[in-house]
């Protein structure tokens, strides 16, 4: 008697379920539509739109002025994943805090690991500071495939987008002539824009600077710039006195004039470092999307090489 | 030479594989699918002369790697093989990573097919890659003070979790944490987890923390507090809680614009500490969970969620009463609230959590009549994280106990976390209790001081948000 009761209801609920699963409509078809791009960041956002243009839909999960290390897992960011027809990310394991649960609970087949819809841009790009030895933590959060900032260098943009417009190419094979324009179009301006940025930055070569994380290795290989410390002590590990101590000797020592700080990091330090050494700190943008003026990839670098020059200019 | 042979072999015997991999390598443009089945003898040949040269690339990388670490004392040690390996597929010899920047003109990009060529050299060392993520994470607690109703030890190793995870095939990942304790060792999780299933379903099989309100899904060392709230311990089955063998469904269900919901559906075999018990084949416990979230601004957001879950219980045991007739059922309603901007998302965080918990238990009274009780039991969770390294929490527990709901303990802690780095984690915490003591028919009072030390060596997967 109970048990029939029991199996009743046991029988009842999963029916509730399979009728909660089956009636409920799947999500509308996009096959048709413009393929729907989510990005890691908000870079690859900008790199993705030159090339696919008013043909994609793009949107990027971190924004630009957030630390891309420590983006929180949102649900709210699985409700555009499950939507997606591609997924570049940063790779290099910069999202391996946050992107990995996102992806494997997106319930969409076409972005998983490995699958057509999973781009991974390190892939494409010129990958700086790779540890050649054993790696440890007591180099604090090191990340044993190379630096994941590479897209500061604009080569590595350009390679980064190259690379989406054969993957678009191949998606919508259709449109491929079109990503193929927009992509000349894109390297012809970036080229030129490269020329009068390098020509900009040709007066400081050489100049040595401090950065607060390790954000910047391409950017001073392109723009010729030295990194001689850094104001964490290790990558992840936050400011200590002693380390600070020793940088500001190394800083007088060397003549270092500017501290490169991103807009996620405490101002504190490096303003203490600034008064010791009458070095003046400069907030630079990793990303597009760091202040509301950096709408597209060409005015990143526009933004920060302007804060990197007045910089220099005031602290000669 | 004996490795450019090894490298032939290997080219040679994977031509299949190599055609399979392809197709991973998006924007790859100068093999054709078809050539990488029927490759000629001498392209294999000028293949492996490639493999050769990029052979000696990569010994070029490594004198060059130990140039810079004679002269730059702050790179580390001799590369190993097949660190350099997994470096050399990314990079040219030419572009060592180097913390001085070179004078010389930017060279050209180098095409990007370059970079992507598979190295299948040292297959030995690679297959490594194919390991899954270890982790292991050390949870040592020490207690201090007066509590005469659940004292614990002074000092232990309270768990060693360890964690293996990886991505088994295009359709599926599987994680599984062991732990191990003073007592044994224990699966705490192990399960398969389809990722690619039509209609947006979200399929887990194994054993699991069942999705029943939000601290039973949590891990010990991924908790804001060093112990459990007494809720969890009264009513919900302690530190394991609701953890057994089964299935688990779930979907997006649809939401007004912004809003997320989802759906779970979850069946156990029916064992999970003193909650569940499973007495014969088809007491199968089953869980249900709703969760409903939306961002309240990009810094700010809601999450709530409702729960329910139903098994056997063991108290028909052993008496003259069908041991089938005695169920429990659990519901329980949480609700949180976080906040943390993102422009400063590593100095500062609020987090606010409350849940509520109702139990319904079949049981026999002490004059052996069949009875339901009816306990209830919350916890209230409040943390701030004041700078990059130190959080500040406090917790308030109150619950009835689930064999006599008209016992209620009350209890409150206050809670203190460092981080020295984000891989490991020192915590103190304050707990009083107002316990009822069961012996001595009376309330007594308990104060204790709890401290903790967390470590995580190893890639650790990402916790649940």
């Amino acid at each position: 008697m109970r048990l029939t009761k029991m199996t009743t209801r046991i029988s009842a609920l999963l029916a509730a379920c399979a009728l909660i699963f089956t009636f409920v409509n799947p999500p509308a078809s996009r096959a048709d539509s413009k393929p729907h791009i989510m990005t890691a960041t908000t870079d690859l956002a900008a790199l993705a739109q030159e090339v696919g243009g008013e043909k994609v839909d793009v949107e990027s999960i971190a924004r630009g002025y957030q630390d891309p290390h420590f983006v929180e897992a949102k649900p709210s960011f699985l409700l555009k994943l499950r939507h997606a027809d591609l997924l570049i990310v940063v790779g290099l394991e910069l999202e391996i805090g946050w992107l990995p649960p996102l992806i494997s609970q997106s319930t969409n087949p076409k972005i998983q690991v490995g699958a057509p819809g999973y781009f991974d841009a390190s892939r494409f790009a010129k990958i700086l500071e790779i540890p050649t030895g054993q790696v440890t933590r007591a180099e604090g959060d090191v990340h044993p495939l190379g630096n994941p900032h590479y897209w500061l260098d604009p080569e590595n943009g350009l390679r980064i987008a190259k690379g989406i417009q054969n993957k678009l190419s191949e998606m919508r094979s259709g449109d491929s002539t079109y990503f193929a324009q927009r992509y000349d179009s894109f390297e012809q301006r970036l080229k030129q824009a490269d020329e009068k940025w390098l020509a900009e930055m040709k007066p400081y070569a050489g100049r040595k600077i401090v950065t607060y994380h390790r954000s910047w290795p391409n950017f001073a290989e392109h723009f010729h710039l030295d990194v001689v410390g850094y104001v964490e002590p290790r990558p992840g590990i936050p400011p200590s006195p002693q380390h600070t101590v020793e940088l500001i000797g190394q800083m007088k020592r060397d003549g270092v004039k500017v501290i490169v700080v991103e807009p996620y990091f405490d101002l504190k330090t490096p303003n203490a470092i600034a008064r010791d050494t009458g070095a003046q700190v400069v907030v630079l943008m990793p990303s597009v999307g760091g202040e509301k003026e950096i709408t597209d990839y060409f005015k990143l670098f526009d933004y920060d090489i302007a804060k990197l020059k007045q910089a220099f200019d005031t602290t000669k | 030479m004996k490795r450019f042979s090894a490298v032939s072999l290997v080219v040679l015997f994977s031509v299949s594989a190599y055609a399979q991999e392809k197709p991973s390598i998006s924007g790859k443009q100068d093999v054709s699918p078809a050539g990488a089945a029927t490759i000629a003898p001498e392209e294999v040949r000028i293949r492996a002369l490639e493999e050769q040269v990029r052979t000696l690339a990569e010994e070029v990388a490594l004198l060059r790697g130990e140039l810079k670490t004679i002269r730059d004392t702050k790179s580390a040690d001799p590369a190993t093989g097949s660190r350099l390996l997994l470096a050399s597929t990314r990079m040219e010899p030419g572009v060592l990573p180097s913390s001085t920047p070179s004078t010389v003109a930017p060279v050209p990009a180098p095409e990007p097919q370059i970079a992507q060529t598979q190295t299948y050299g040292g297959a030995t060392s690679n297959a490594k890659l194919l390991n899954p993520d270890i982790s292991l994470i050390g949870d040592f607690i020490g207690t201090a003070g007066r509590n005469t109703i659940s004292p614990s030890r002074s000092l232990e190793l309270h768990e060693s979790e360890v964690g293996l995870q990886a991505i088994i095939d295009p359709y599926a990942r599987a994680d599984a944490f062991i732990s191990f304790g003073e007592e044994g060792v224990n699966v705490e999780e192990g399960y398969i987890t389809f990722t690619s299933l039509p209609a947006g379903l979200l399929l887990k099989v194994g054993k699991m923390r069942a999705e029943f309100g939000k601290v039973n899904t949590i891990h010990n060392h991924a908790l804001p507090f060093i112990d459990r709230p007494l809720v969890t311990n009264n009513l919900v089955g302690g530190e394991d809680g609701i953890d057994d063998a089964g299935i688990s469904l779930s979907r997006f269900l649809p939401a007004p614009k912004n809003w997320f919901l989802q759906g779970t559906a979850q069946v156990f075999r029916g064992d999970s500490s003193d909650v569940f018990t499973a007495n014969r084949r088809q007491d199968a416990s089953v869980v249900g969970h709703l969760r409903l979230y939306r961002d309240l601004g990009e810094s700010t957001n809601l999450d709530l969620g409702a729960s329910y879950a139903r098994g056997h219980n063991n108290a028909g045991v052993a008496t003259t009463f069908d041991p089938a007739n005695f169920l429990t059922n659990l519901y329980s309603a949480d609700a949180t609230l976080r906040w943390k901007p993102l422009r400063r998302a590593i100095y500062h965080s609020f987090l606010l959590r409350n849940e509520f918990f109702w139990s319904a238990r079949d049981q026999l009274s002490p004059l052996n009549v069949f009875q339901t009780q009816h306990a209830f039991g919350l916890y209230s969770d409040a943390e701030y994280r004041v700078n990059r390294r130190w959080t500040v929490g406090g917790r308030f527990d109150r619950s009835g106990r689930a064999t006599n709901a008209n016992l209620t303990d009350t209890g409150f802690s206050g809670i203190l976390t460092y981080w020295p780095s984000e891989f490991s984690q020192i915590r103190g915490q304050y707990r009083y209790g107002h316990l009822w003591d069961v012996p001595n028919d009376r309330f007594t009072n308990a104060n204790e001081f709890l401290f903790q030390f967390l470590f995580v060596m190893g890639a650790h997967g990402a916790h649940p948000f």
